[in-house]
């Protein structure tokens, strides 16, 4: 039995990766959860979203590169972040005055702006895809590594290591950063409090002499910065691929709906439910228990319940359980 | 000051509002009563601006509104509240309040860095004003709860404090006694008679409380079929021939015609 190695184990392959997917997946399921609440339908092309705002941001990122700037040991990627986010909220309100605008002003059932989303969804796609291509892109640079295993094995002087990936650090401290200004946006400021009225009341915001116009631009404003954070996150920490980001949209869909979907908290919530879920179930706690059991009780098998090919299943399951139960999510969200 | 003349709404082939004309003095608290399907919410919704009359004319102080938004009669002090209390949910008491007037400054996002000094000082005159109405309304102690869990009568007296954030002129009240307690109405009564008395708030009430309009309202009027069938103090009103028949149906009459 030895403890202090089963614990290092857990961390270095549950517990870090999964804090580090859970604040993408938050990041991600905080733009679904406030289009929802205040545009009122599921966005479905936010994961195509996500996938447009990192690919400018790759391009800005290899632009960079290739004049020699570089962001010491942190990724150029970062430097690059603030182009994307541009692009990416350009992109948005230009979709927004082409296309949800007519079905704003024909008060369009949410059911039809979902199947909207979903066409914008297949555009946005084709449209990353003829850009940057269907293949794997990876762009992330400078140091590897904050610790690294062999490093951490020297310095506790015990049989496992614990890495710590620099993306995944940028991950959680970017997370809490923009998260926080979030939250600080929402409850603090008037443009903040106008949105939150109008997800709450938009006839009561309409007779205060709210503009929703307005409302409406700064969301997407928002969400687009989100997306292209979360999506660059996640692209710095695994790699960049088109079709991997239109499958986030499940997991992200799940950690919105399972946190209560319009519910910025519950999005948060849910990211970190789903990612723990996902990446526990699909771990191998061979290791793990090898340590922690005693001698005669330790497994031969893999103890993996399953095959990381299944994740997606994961949040589905969740998905399906939270719905089954609590409809609203575990936050209470909202339904329109 | 409003006047309505000849004013029809139809939906498809039904007519909601038939034909209504009615006036609306300054200063007064004007009770609007009738059977339920007469069509006073309608009539409401048209002054309001919330519904498009098909035909017809809606005056405030000479000037023509027919089918201004909401949000246009809003600054111009022409206010009303809802059947079921509206009110901003996530939000607190303070906070629902200080959402009026909206078109803030703050309401810009960059304004949010740029103008901190306008914005901070309009929140502090935003805030000073919410003070005084929940002191007004008897529900300061209630200032930081989250709207959303207040209760009925409590979200009638909220929506009541919203048209007290501007120097309204008007406001339509609907149904304002719906489902709230004796005490609370009570209350709610006197916060109209003051703000009439005081502010020289000129109110419109639906109600269907009768002790309620007696003790606020003069004049009443009655609609009933989408038309205005009288007007007057509610004694008369209880005496006019037309509106018992309105209330109670032409079914006695009809029996004597027969002969039954």
């Amino acid at each position: 039995m030895d403890l202090l190695n089963a614990l290092v184990a857990l961390s270095n392959f549950v517990l870090v990766p999964a804090i580090a997917y859970g604040a993408q997946l938050a990041l991600g399921a905080l733009g679904v959860t406030l289009i929802y609440g205040i545009l009122r339908f599921s966005n479905f092309a936010h994961g195509d979203t996500m996938a447009f705002g990192t690919m400018a941001t790759i391009l800005v990122t290899w632009w960079f590169q290739s004049m020699g700037i570089g962001f010491g040991p942190l990724p150029t990627a970062l430097l690059a972040l603030p182009f994307g986010i541009l692009a990416c909220v350009l992109l948005l309100i230009g979709t927004d005055r082409a296309v949800y605008r007519f079905y704003r002003a024909q008060k369009a059932k949410p059911v039809i702006l979902v199947i909207v989303s979903i066409g914008v969804m297949f555009i946005m796609n084709g449209l990353v895809r003829f850009i940057i291509g269907p293949g794997d892109q990876r762009f992330a640079d400078g140091e590897r590594f904050i610790v690294t295993a062999r490093d951490f094995q020297a310095m506790t002087g015990l049989d496992e290591g614990l890495a710590l990936k620099t993306t995944q650090g940028i991950t959680v401290v970017t997370a809490v950063i923009v998260v926080a200004a979030l939250f600080w946006f929402l409850n603090r400021t008037r443009t903040g409090k106008s949105m939150r009225a109008y997800s709450d009341n938009e006839d009561l915001a309409l007779l205060s002499g709210i503009d929703p116009e307005r409302v409406v631009l700064i969301t997407w404003l928002i969400v687009g910065a989100l997306a292209t954070v979360a999506g660059v996150l996640y692209g710095l920490d695994k790699s960049f691929k088109p079709f991997t980001y239109f499958q986030l949209l499940l997991p992200v869909f799940a950690s919105a709906i399972v946190g209560g979907l319009g519910n910025p908290l519950g999005a948060i919530a849910g990211g970190f439910i789903i990612a723990f879920s996902e990446v526990t179930i699909t771990y191998a706690w061979k290791k793990v228990l090898g340590y922690s059991l005693p001698e005669s009780l330790e497994p031969s098998g893999l103890v993996q319940l399953l095959s990381t090919d299944y994740k997606f299943a994961v949040s589905f399951v969740i998905l399906l359980i939270v719905l089954l139960f609590r409809p609203t999510g575990l936050f209470r969200g909202k339904s329109v | 000051m409003i006047v309505v003349e000849d004013v029809h709404k139809h939906f498809g082939g039904f007519h909601a509002v038939d034909g209504a004309s009615l006036a609306i003095r300054e200063g007064t608290i004007t009770g609007l009563i009738g059977p339920n399907g007469a069509g006073k919410t309608t009539l409401f919704n048209v002054i309001a601006g919330v519904l498009k009359p098909t035909s017809g004319r809606v005056t405030m102080a000479g000037e023509d509104i027919t089918g201004l938004p909401p949000h246009t009669l809003f600054h111009k002090g022409l206010l009303r509240t809802f059947q079921i209390a509206h009110e901003f949910a996530s939000m607190t008491v303070r906070e629902n309040l200080m959402m009026v007037p909206g078109g803030q400054s703050g309401e810009r996002i960059w304004n949010t860095w740029l103008a901190r000094r306008r914005i901070a000082e309009e929140e502090r005159v935003l805030q000073d004003k919410a003070e005084e109405v929940l002191e007004f309304l008897t529900i300061d102690h209630l200032a930081d709860e989250r709207a959303g869990n207040l209760s009925g009568g409590q979200k009638k007296l909220l929506e009541l404090g919203r048209t007290m954030m501007v120097d309204a002129r008007i406001v339509f009240l609907d149904e304002v006694g719906a489902g709230v307690n004796r005490t609370l109405l009570n209350t709610i009564g006197d916060a109209i008679q003051k703000l009439n008395a005081e502010r020289g708030y000129t109110f419109v009430v639906i109600e269907h409380d009768m002790d309620f309009i007696g003790r606020l309202c003069d004049p009443v009027i009655c609609m009933a079929e989408g038309k205005v069938l009288a007007e007057g103090s509610l004694e008369e009103i209880k005496a006019n021939e037309q509106v018992i028949e309105a209330y109670l149906g032409t079914g006695l009459k009809n029996r004597e015609m027969v002969g039954a």
